[in-house]
C-alpha cells in the first residue's frame, strides 16, 4: 500500500470529490497560483481552473460569507483558511449562519459547505497563530468538527465531510502535514462520528485527537517499555462524538486520560472526562486525568513554547497517577 | 435633523406630489404591473399596521413597520424568479411581490405549527425557498457576503442568475459590507446592492455611520457603480434596479443603490424614536409618502379610484383576518420538532435528547450529549 503524506492525502481528497462533482469548487487565499500557503492545493489551479479554484481577497469574512451563499444556492465550497486562527474574523459566519440556517430556514436551505486548514500550535509562530480552537466550534450545534491525525483518516473524512449536507469544521494539524501514513490506492470513505482505536491496550485508555494522536502514540511505546499497555483512542471527529467508543475502551481498562493541545478551562478533554463519568462511572479505578497545554496564550521562545504544550513524559505522569504509580 | 438632504444626483421620476419629471428615464410598465405595484404597497401598509395594533395588544411579540419605506422594496420587482434575494427584515413588499402569502407571514410572526420556519425564528424573519428569497439573519449585514455568494455561483454555474441584497444604511458601517463590495468588485459578481438609507439604525443617526456625503459614494473605491436614488419613488426604483440588473446579467458586474427613504417609525416594536429625534421631523417625509406618490400618479394616469383602493384594502383586511382566524385555531410547533433539522440526519446524541424529553416531559436530560 502506497505511503503518503497527510498533505498529499488532503490533495488526493479535493482531487478526487472535484473530479467525481462539478459543484465542488475551493476557495481562499493562496489557494491557486500559490499553490496553498502549506501546498495542499498543489496542482488544483492547473487542473480546475480559475473557475474553480478561487484566489481571495484577505478577508475571511468575506469569504466564508461568499462559501455561505453559494452553499445555499447549490454548490459544494471547500473554504481554505490559512489558518484557523483568521477564522475568527469569519466566526459569524461560521456559527450565526452556517451552523443554523438549516435549522432557521425549517431545512428550507442547507449549507453543504468545508470550512477547512491548519489548526493548534505549530512551531515558533506566536500566540495568535498557534490556538487550537476546536473547543470553540465543537461546541455548536449544526457543525460538525473533524480532526484527523493521520493521513489515511485525512483523506477518507475529507472526501466524506465534502459530501456531507452540513457545514463542516475540518480542522488539519499544522504540523503533520508532513507525517506519512499507509492510504489506499482504491476510493474510500471514513464516516464522521465514528473514532478508532490508533493502538490496542488494558491498561488505561489514553483519548487525543489530532496531533496529540502522535504524541500519546509515543508515550504509549515508552510506558509498553515497562508493562504498560495503553489504548489510544481517537474520536477523529469531535462533533458528533463517537462517545461509545470511548466508553467502551475506559470500561476496559478502568482508567482515562484525556490528552489535549488545547486550553484546560472548558476544554473539550473535560467533556469527554464528562460522558465517561456519566456512562463508565463504575468502571474508573481512578480519578480521570487530563492532560493539556498550560493556561497562557502561546509563547514564542522555544523553550517556553515546548514547556507550554503537552509533550511524551507529560502524558506518561499522567497515566501513572491513574495507574497509582506516581 | 438628519443629515441627508435631497440633491442633484438623486434619480427621481416622479416629483413630491406624484407627477412624472420630464427628461427623465421611465420603467416600461404596463398598467397590470402597476396596479399589482400599488396592490403590494398597499398590501405593506395594511398588515404593518393590524400587526403593530396586534403587539400593542400583547398578542404577538414583537413586529418590525416599514412604512414610509415600501417603494425601496420594488427593487426586486425586474427580477425574474430564479433571482436570488438576500434581505433584511424590513422588505415585506419584497416578500409580497415574490409570492409570500399572508397564511406564512402571519403563521411565522406566531411561531406555530404552520409557521414555514417551525417556530425557530423571530418575527419578521422569513425564508422562502420556493420565492428564492432566503433566511433572514438577525446579525446584521451576514447577508450581503451571502449574496455575492450566490452571484458568484451563478457564475460558476454557468448561469446568468442576479443576486440582489437589502441592507439598511447603518448596517454599511459593517464589515460584511465591505468585504462584500471589495469581492463583489474584484469578482465582477452579478450581484446588486440595495441600501435602504432610512436616516436612522435605532437610534443612531445616519451621519454617525459614515463622514461620507452619500452612502452611495462607497461604491467607487470597490470600482463599481453607486446611485442615489429617491427610495419613495417607486418608479425610480424600478428604473433604477432595472438598469442594475441588467448590468449584472449583462455581466458587467455589481452597482450600489442607496435608495433614500426615511424611517417614519420605530425601528421596531420595541423601540420609542420620541427619546432620540425630533417628533417634527418625520413631518416633511410623511410629505414623501411613497404611496401617496405612487396613487396621486395613478390617478393622473387614470389607474386610480377611491372605490378600487377600498376594494383592495378590504381584500387584504379581509385575507389578513382569515389568515389570523385561522392562526388562532393552530396549536404550537410539536416540542420534539426542535430536536430536527440541526444536521440533515439526526446524530445519536440529539436523539437521545429528544427521546429523553418525550419519555420525561418538560425535564432536561442530564446533559444527554
Amino acid at each position: 500500500m502506497p505511503v503518503i503524506s497527510y498533505r498529499e492525502a488532503l490533495n488526493q481528497a479535493m482531487v478526487e470529490e472535484m473530479d467525481r462533482d462539478p459543484d465542488v469548487f475551493i476557495m481562499g487565499e493562496e489557494v491557486g497560483h500559490y499553490q496553498g500557503a502549506y501546498k495542499v492545493t498543489q496542482g488544483l489551479l492547473q487542473r480546475f481552473s480559475e473557475r474553480r479554484v478561487v484566489d481571495t481577497p484577505i478577508a475571511e469574512m468575506g469569504f466564508a460569507g461568499i462559501g455561505v451563499g453559494a452553499a445555499m444556492v447549490g454548490l459544494r465550497p471547500i473554504i481554505e483558511f490559512m489558518t484557523f486562527n483568521f477564522s475568527l474574523v469569519a466566526i459569524d459566519q461560521i456559527v450565526s449562519n452556517a451552523a443554523k440556517i438549516y435549522q432557521m430556514s425549517g431545512g428550507q436551505f442547507w449549507v453543504p459547505i468545508v470550512f477547512r486548514g491548519p489548526s493548534g500550535p505549530a512551531v515558533q509562530v506566536g500566540s495568535q497563530h498557534s490556538q487550537a480552537l476546536e473547543s470553540f466550534y465543537a461546541h455548536v450545534p449544526g457543525l460538525k468538527v473533524v480532526m484527523p491525525s493521520t493521513a489515511y483518516d485525512a483523506k477518507g473524512l475529507l472526501k466524506t465531510a465534502i459530501r456531507d449536507d452540513n457545514p463542516v469544521v475540518f480542522m488539519e494539524g499544522e504540523t503533520l502535514y508532513g507525517t506519512t501514513w499507509e492510504v489506499p490506492e482504491d476510493e474510500y470513505l471514513l464516516p464522521l462520528g465514528k473514532g478508532d482505536i490508533k493502538r490496542e491496550g488494558s491498561h488505561v485508555t489514553l483519548v487525543a485527537w489530532s496531533k496529540m494522536v502522535w504524541t500519546c502514540l509515543d508515550a504509549a511505546k515508552v510506558l509498553a517499555e515497562e508493562g504498560i499497555e495503553a489504548e489510544v483512542v481517537d474520536p477523529r471527529t469531535l462533533r458528533p462524538l463517537d462517545t461509545p467508543l470511548i466508553v467502551e475502551s475506559v470500561k476496559k481498562t478502568g482508567r482515562c486520560v484525556i490528552v489535549e493541545v488545547g486550553w484546560p478551562h472548558a476544554g473539550f478533554g473535560a467533556e469527554v472526562a464528562y460522558q465517561v463519568q456519566q456512562h463508565a462511572l463504575d468502571f474508573l479505578d481512578a480519578p480521570i486525568e487530563r492532560v493539556c497545554s498550560d493556561d497562557v496564550p502561546m509563547p514564542y521562545a522555544k523553550n517556553l513554547e515546548i514547556e507550554v504544550q503537552p509533550q511524551v513524559e507529560d502524558v506518561i505522569a499522567a497515566v501513572k497517577r491513574a495507574l497509582y504509580l506516581a | 435633523m438628519v443629515a441627508v438632504q435631497m440633491q442633484d444626483d438623486l434619480r427621481r421620476v416622479l416629483d413630491d406630489e406624484g407627477k412624472l419629471l420630464q427628461g427623465v428615464k421611465v420603467p416600461q410598465l404596463s398598467e397590470d404591473t402597476l396596479g399589482q405595484i400599488f396592490d403590494v404597497m398597499l398590501m405593506v401598509r395594511v398588515m404593518d399596521d393590524r400587526m403593530m395594533r396586534l403587539q400593542r395588544q400583547g398578542r404577538l411579540g414583537f413586529y418590525m413597520k416599514a412604512i414610509g419605506e415600501e417603494a425601496s422594496h420594488f427593487a426586486v420587482a425586474p427580477l425574474r424568479p430564479t433571482d436570488w434575494v438576500f434581505p433584511s427584515y424590513r422588505e415585506q413588499g419584497a416578500w409580497f411581490w415574490r409570492g409570500y402569502t399572508v397564511t406564512n407571514f402571519i403563521n411565522q410572526l406566531f411561531g406555530n405549527e404552520l409557521d414555514p420556519v417551525k417556530g425557530r425564528q423571530m418575527p419578521v424573519h422569513h425564508t422562502a425557498r420556493d420565492l428564492n428569497l432566503v433566511s433572514i439573519s438577525s446579525p446584521v449585514g451576514t447577508q450581503i457576503p451571502q449574496a455575492v455568494g450566490a452571484a458568484h455561483a451563478a457564475k460558476i454555474m454557468g448561469k446568468d442568475d442576479v443576486a440582489m441584497t437589502f441592507f439598511g444604511e447603518g448596517t454599511s458601517s459593517t464589515g460584511e459590507f465591505h468585504v462584500a463590495m471589495n469581492f463583489a468588485g474584484v469578482y465582477k459578481a452579478p450581484v446588486v446592492f440595495v441600501c435602504r438609507n432610512n436616516g436612522w439604525a435605532i437610534s443612531v443617526a445616519a451621519n454617525r455611520q459614515t463622514a461620507a456625503k452619500t452612502f452611495a459614494s462607497k461604491a467607487v473605491g470597490y470600482g463599481m457603480p453607486g446611485i442615489r436614488v429617491d427610495g419613495n419613488d417607486v418608479l425610480a426604483m424600478i428604473q433604477v434596479s432595472t438598469e442594475a440588473i441588467d448590468r449584472a446579467r449583462g455581466g458587467d458586474g455589481p452597482t450600489l443603490i442607496e435608495a433614500l427613504t426615511y424611517r417614519v417609525q420605530g425601528h421596531s416594536s420595541s423601540d420609542d424614536p420620541s427619546v432620540y429625534r425630533d417628533p417634527h421631523e418625520p413631518d416633511a417625509w410623511e410629505k414623501r409618502d411613497p404611496l401617496n406618490r405612487f396613487r396621486t400618479y395613478l390617478k393622473h394616469i387614470g389607474l386610480w379610484s377611491e372605490e378600487l383602493e377600498a376594494g383592495i384594502t378590504e381584500r387584504h383586511n379581509q385575507a389578513i383576518s382569515d389568515a389570523l382566524a385561522a392562526a388562532d385555531k393552530l396549536g404550537p410547533p410539536p416540542i420534539e420538532s426542535m430536536f430536527e433539522e440541526v444536521y440533515e440526519e439526526m446524530p445519536w446524541h440529539i436523539a437521545e435528547q429528544r427521546d429523553w424529553l418525550l419519555r420525561q416531559a418538560r425535564t432536561k436530560s442530564p446533559h444527554a450529549h
